[in-house]
Parts: structure tokens; C-alpha cells; sequence
């Protein structure tokens, strides 16, 4: 599996829009509702069953999106999957029927950008307290939001 | 049979109800002391015999003895936070020594007298903080160390850390630094030391003697 084949095979896939950089990972765009099947294929076809990380970014207006890196550690192949949840959005598919590995990072990101990962077995939060309310890392989030009794 | 959670003593300050970080700010500054660490029936007896005439002479003598026995056994309780347990357990490894000064490093808050709280406390930790605090017996006290500890330090303005283990549980001596070094610490236990033995009237504290460098 070259990174040219997997840029190739990639692009056949529904909803994927790989990007056209030539650089080390594989950007492939993913429309939200292909995010499950898009996971499935990079671990069964492209052999990505290294999972990295699973993190959001916070584009104000335009909504939420969410950012997926998995290799292939045999062939040195990287493949960064993003989806763009939409302005207001903040369901997405849960992965971790296909990568056990995101289960506390998709947790991690209810957490931090208040994202529901559909399907997810144990949707609590991981960092942060019980009662807390809000999500940090959203760019609405003040900075010095106080938290009683102890802020 | 229904379980019923325990009623708090004191209110919790609703945020809603300040107007802003300032007023907010001023609650927790002018909050009430926790006073001095023994009962009141204690006190009165000690107050009694001090006030009963020729009484002062077994008080003040009282007072050296205890004040010297507890100063010469302050048991901290071995709990790091974060990268200030690091210089702590500096403190209490065998260069700065500090057992040579009856302060031995305990792994159990019910023999301890001395928390000394080294690092960070985020919200989510300050209950665990609390609780380990209550653990404690009486008389106990606490040395906040190093800047995240005394004021938030440079997470100060993040979201998750409390500014100030002084809002959880009472202070007796600031130690600055980020992390302070060994001798630092050292110089914060001297501090306590100096502190205990100006208690007066069997626990009550008082002032300590102005030291001029």
C-alpha cells in the first residue's frame, strides 16, 4: 500500500474529498453522515489500524469539526480524516465500533467541545467534574467562568 | 429506607446572585475565619485557669511544653499534587533532611498534623483536598506551596483550576515559587515551626515576634 495507491483508493469512496497536498498525511474531507463508513474502509482497505488521536476544532459559525489521524505503522502511511459537523451541529457518529481507541478520546471531546457522539457505549465525562457544566474549549466559553463553591 | 444528603451548615454562594468577578471576589476575601483549631469548652477552662490568680503560671508553662512538643513533631502528610511534589520530596530525601526537625513524611492524614498542598488544585481535586483536610485530627496545619497552590499561579485564568487552596481550606504559611525550591519549603516549615510556638493559652495562636533581618 504506497500513499499514492491509498490517495487513489480513497477518492473512490462515497462522501470522501481527499485533499490535493501531496504532503505526509493524507487529508481525506468526510461528510458526516459517511463518517462511520469512511473509519470502517481506512481500517479494513488502507490497513490504518493505528488510531492516534481524536480531537475538534472550534470554528466558531461555521460549527465543529472533528479530526481523526490513523497509520498504517507497516507501509508509513498516515490518513487524517476531518468531518465538518455544520454551524449548530454537535452529533456525529461514534467510531468506536470500529477503533476501541476513541472511546475515552471521543468522551474527552464531549468534554471539552460538547460533542455527542452517537452510538458511543459510555457517553459520560472523563475530565472534568459531574456537575460541570458547559465546554471549555469552545471559543463561547469565557475565560474566568466561575465555578462554584470553589471557582 | 431514603438516604437523605447531609444539609451544608453554610449556603453555597450562587454565582447568579453577585453582580460580577469583583463582587465575587470580595465574598470569598471577607469570608469568616475558621478560628482558632480547638473546642470552646477547651478554651474556657484554659481562659478560666489563666484568669484564676497565680493561674497564668501553669498556663505559660503549659504552653512552652505543648508548643515545644508540637513544633518538634510535625507530621506532614505525604500528598503531591503536582510538579511541586517533586521539590517536596527534595525536602524530604536525605540532602535537606527535614526529619532532622521531627518532620516525618506520613502516608496516613489520621497521624498527620501537616498538609502541605504542592501543585495545582483543579476543581474536580479540591473535594479529595477537602476531605483529606478533615481527616486530619486537630490541631492540623496547612502549607501552601508553590504559585499555582497560593493563587492559581499561571493557570490562574484557566478553567478548571481553583485560585487558591486559601478558598478550600485555611492557610498558615505561603510558600512562593514556581515550583519553590527545596530551600524554600524549608524555610516555609521554619516559618510553621515559629508559628506553633506562639500559640498561647494551650492552642490559642497569637501574633508571631516580628523578626528583623
Amino acid at each position: 500500500m504506497t500513499p499514492e495507491r491509498a490517495r487513489e483508493l480513497l477518492a473512490t469512496v462515497a462522501g470522501v474529498t481527499v485533499a490535493a497536498t501531496p504532503t505526509a498525511p493524507i487529508v481525506a474531507q468526510v461528510l458526516t453522515e459517511h463518517w462511520l463508513d469512511a473509519a470502517r474502509y481506512v481500517k479494513a482497505t488502507l490497513g490504518c489500524t493505528y488510531f492516534s488521536f481524536l480531537t475538534a476544532i472550534d470554528w466558531k459559525a461555521d460549527g465543529l469539526e472533528i479530526v481523526v489521524w490513523v497509520d498504517n505503522l507497516d507501509a508509513k502511511l498516515s490518513v487524517q480524516l476531518r468531518t465538518r459537523l455544520g454551524a449548530d451541529q454537535t452529533t456525529c457518529a461514534s467510531i468506536v465500533p470500529v477503533y476501541r481507541g476513541a472511546n475515552w478520546m471521543e468522551r474527552e471531546c464531549f468534554d471539552m467541545f460538547g460533542v455527542q457522539f452517537v452510538g458511543h457505549p459510555d457517553p459520560r465525562r472523563i475530565l472534568l467534574a459531574d456537575d460541570w457544566q458547559g465546554h471549555p474549549l469552545l471559543k463561547s466559553y469565557a475565560v474566568d467562568t466561575p465555578h462554584p463553591p470553589y471557582r | 429506607m431514603e438516604i437523605k444528603p447531609p444539609v451544608p451548615q453554610v449556603p453555597v454562594p450562587i454565582w447568579k446572585n453577585f453582580k460580577d468577578l469583583q463582587e465575587w471576589e470580595e465574598h470569598h476575601q471577607s469570608r469568616p475565619e475558621t478560628g482558632d483549631k480547638h473546642s470552646s469548652l477547651f478554651e474556657q477552662v484554659t481562659e478560666g485557669i489563666h484568669n484564676f490568680p497565680g493561674g497564668f503560671a501553669l498556663t505559660t508553662v503549659a504552653d512552652g511544653f505543648f508548643n515545644w512538643a508540637r513544633k518538634s513533631s510535625v507530621w506532614p502528610v505525604s500528598f503531591g499534587l503536582a510538579c511541586c511534589a517533586i521539590e517536596m520530596m527534595a525536602t524530604f530525601a536525605s540532602r535537606f533532611d527535614v526529619e532532622r526537625l521531627g518532620m516525618v513524611p506520613w502516608a496516613s492524614p489520621r497521624h498527620s498534623d501537616l498538609m502541605i498542598v504542592s501543585g495545582t488544585v483543579t476543581i474536580k481535586m479540591a473535594p479529595m483536598l477537602e476531605r483529606i483536610y478533615d481527616q486530619m485530627p486537630d490541631p492540623k496545619w496547612v502549607v501552601s506551596m508553590g504559585s499555582c497552590a497560593n493563587s492559581g499561579g499561571p493557570f490562574r485564568h484557566g478553567y478548571h483550576v481553583v485560585k487558591g487552596v486559601d478558598r478550600v481550606v485555611p492557610v498558615d504559611v505561603y510558600v512562593p515559587g514556581c515550583p519553590p525550591p527545596p530551600e524554600s519549603l524549608l524555610n516555609g516549615l521554619l516559618l510553621l515551626q515559629d508559628q506553633i510556638s506562639h500559640f498561647r493559652h494551650t492552642g490559642k495562636r497569637a501574633a508571631p515576634t516580628p523578626k528583623v533581618d
